[in-house]
């Protein structure tokens, strides 16, 4: 198996995205992972909100900024506006439909040209093909008794622009703050 | 320096700038007109016309009484910021007679009219101009004008017709402006008018009274001066251009706005002052102005700052034949301290403000929010939300108990009894516990009414399913249901 350390944080500069249950979890890692400010981009209307009390463990919620856009292009503009004033380390996006190509490339080049990262979170199977990556991510139960607060998770890469599909299946520790590969033999 | 002292004393002011609004103004005047206030738990009589008067209200009063004893009346709430806004409006409209103009309490002015009669032919001329003016305007007014400030005070809160110096010795005490304890002590002794208390010696007077009253005394007959402190002109942060042909490309535009910005800046900066609001109005050659609005996340008078912030905006400009006249204008400043800069000066988010402010025009500055904490254990409100522009980052965040890291508004679950139960439906899914853990109790803030929690006490479970989602339910034992509320990593 592959080092995860190798793929994770994700090549930056560019955009990448996430699909699954635990897309969030991955987002606020590899802002504790890049460290900086975060700037979360959503449309207004969305019912569930990030909340501080629980993503603290990942990273201080100072650094976080949260944008409402009134609609799904207001994301991708404010987005891109934030990507490419390279003001913050990560803007993650929570997109609730499919992107093309063209919007995902104006994406790819604004990371590019501000030296920051994004991430988009996006539903199952809506990917465009300009990512970088694709990460799906999905809890797993932990069945060890002795650790019920545990964050047990597993993360595949389901696209890469440039390297392998690998797996792995982590945990995050709120006491040093970064994620750690679980071997199999411990399981 | 010789001392010419008008003073303005408008005895219905709120009344009158409320009325002079009103359509019924003009034949108002013989209906009875109060406006009220709430105080100590009841509305009273704040202010009302000369036909109220004459049926026998006044001030203070409570307003049930007085529709008792008119039925006719009619009321308004008071509003006592705007009639000390009206009030600095006429300030304002006073300088027409001489530039130093002062407030006078809450419903008068003082204007030092020293070297300006002869513009308007005399004192009497002009007094009789501004009373005029006055009552056209629909505000009842004394005016009188005296040497010195206090005497112009008495006459026109006393009433007399006749002249400072021997008019005044007839006026009762409380012309000159004492406290009502002193006054009532006064009229106990029976020193009734001014010229009771002159014909005392000033050494009985001050030992008994303290010093305020010879200090009044002596300002009242000039003896001793008193200045009125006349109103500064508010500085005004707009600058213009007018060019001599019509431009159109958005580069001059932006030169043209450049020249302004440098020009606003140095204003603003003399004042200690940063914009935090500007507008561009850009005047087209037939008539037509196109304004482009600017809000920023923070105070700023940097203009190499502002300027790239204008472009977005310049460039949805349609500028049809040409642009011949610019104006930019700060409407809204702040105080921006002039800071020292040392190695020791943790470092700017200057990118973070200019980026909020471009992305605040485009999706408004109150939907870029950051979290605040906050002290409560309901979960919704276990922190803040404020507009980012607003508001500074604070710290440090404690999290006492393992919190999700989503929250959205309860999905009820079908589930019976205090326990978690083992098989459950959420979205569409079916779920199986596999472990919980809980009961986190949390009871409701009966401090706060929220209809959230109407249905009372709830114990919050973690419950780890066979499928890998972590959520975080809860169970309402005073109103039994099982809701879903948020999920964990």
């Amino acid at each position: 198996m592959l080092d995860l350390h190798t793929h994770f944080p994700p090549m930056t500069t560019r955009t990448h995205e996430v699909c699954g249950p635990s897309a969030s979890a991955f987002a606020f890692a590899l802002g504790a992972r890049l460290g900086g400010a975060v700037l979360w981009v959503r449309e207004a209307w969305l019912g569930d909100q990030i909340n501080p009390m629980g993503f603290a463990s990942y990273m201080d919620p100072q650094n976080v900024l949260v944008a409402l856009a009134p609609s799904h292009i207001d994301v991708l503009a404010a987005a891109e506006e934030a990507l490419r004033s390279g003001s913050v380390t990560l803007v993650v996006l929570e997109l609730t439909q499919p992107i093309g190509l063209t919007e995902g490339r104006r994406l790819q080049l604004a990371a590019q040209q501000g030296k920051s990262t994004g991430v988009c979170l996006i539903p199952e199977g809506m990917g465009s093909n300009a990512a970088q990556t694709r990460w799906r991510c999905t809890p797993v139960f932990d069945a060890d008794p002795h650790a019920p607060d545990s964050t047990l998770q597993r993360w595949e890469i389901i696209k890469n622009k440039s390297g392998t599909l690998t797996a792995w299946t982590v945990k995050w520790d709120a006491q040093t703050r970064r994620i750690n590969v679980v071997s199999s033999v411990a399981q | 320096m010789r001392k010419r002292v008008v003073s303005m004393w408008f005895p219905r002011l709120p009344s009158d700038r409320v009325l002079r609004a009103c359509a019924i103004g003009a034949a108002g005047d013989s209906r009875p007109f109060v406006l009220t206030h709430h105080e100590k738990n009841t509305d009273r009589i704040y202010c009302l016309n000369r036909a109220a008067e004459a049926r026998g209200l006044h001030r203070g009063m409570g307003v049930s009484d007085a529709r008792a004893y008119c039925p006719d009346m009619q009321s308004r709430p008071a509003t006592p910021q705007a009639d000390a806004r009206f009030l600095q409006m006429l300030a304002r409209w006073s300088k027409r007679y001489c530039p130093w103009v002062g407030l006078d309490g809450t419903d008068g002015l003082m204007l030092n009219i020293a070297g300006a009669e002869h513009l308007f032919n005399g004192e009497a001329a002009m007094l009789d101009d501004m009373r005029h003016r006055l009552e056209r305007a629909g505000l009842s007014v004394q005016i009188a004008a005296a040497e010195t400030r206090g005497a112009a005070w008495a006459l026109t809160h006393y009433g007399a017709t006749t002249r400072a110096s021997e008019g005044l010795t007839s006026l009762p005490v409380a012309a000159l402006r004492l406290d009502a304890k002193s006054d009532t002590a006064l009229q106990r002794l029976g020193l009734r008018t001014i010229g009771d208390l002159m014909a005392l010696p000033r050494a009985t007077i001050a030992r008994r009274f303290g010093p305020d009253v010879t200090l009044r005394l002596d300002q009242a007959m000039g003896a001793r001066d008193e200045v009125i402190s006349p109103l500064t002109e508010p500085p005004h942060y707009g600058v213009r251009m007018t060019l001599p042909e019509p431009i159109g490309l958005s580069g001059d535009v932006m030169a043209g706005t450049a020249r302004l910005l440098e020009r606003l800046c140095a204003k603003l900066k003399d004042q200690d002052m940063g914009a935090r609001r500007l507008q561009l109005s850009l005047r087209l050659v037939d008539q037509g102005t196109q304004q482009i609005e600017l809000r920023l996340a923070a105070p700023m008078r940097d203009a190499t700052r502002i300027l790239p912030l204008f472009e977005r905006g310049v460039g949805a400009v349609d500028a049809g034949f040409g642009i011949d006249h610019l104006r930019l204008e700060a409407t809204q400043v702040e105080r921006l301290l002039q800071t020292q800069i040392t190695s020791a000066t943790p470092s700017r988010s200057d990118g973070l403000e200019d980026l909020i402010t471009r992305l605040g025009n485009r999706i408004g500055l109150e939907n870029i929010q950051r979290f605040l904490p906050a002290d409560s254990h309901i979960p919704e409100r276990s922190f803040q939300i404020a507009p980012a522009a607003y508001s500074t980052a604070q710290g440090p965040w404690v999290t006492l108990r393992p919190r999700p890291l989503r929250l959205f508004a309860p999905e009820a679950i079908t589930a019976t009894g205090p326990r978690p139960p083992r098989h459950f439906r959420w979205r569409r899914m079916a779920l199986t516990t596999r472990r919980s853990t809980g009961p986190e109790r949390i009871a409701p803030e009966w401090w706060l009414p929220d209809d959230n929690w109407r249905s009372g006490l709830r114990d919050y479970w973690k419950l780890d399913t066979a499928q890998g989602r972590r959520l975080w339910v809860f169970y309402t034992p005073q109103n039994p249901g099982w809701f879903v509320q948020g999920e964990f990593a």
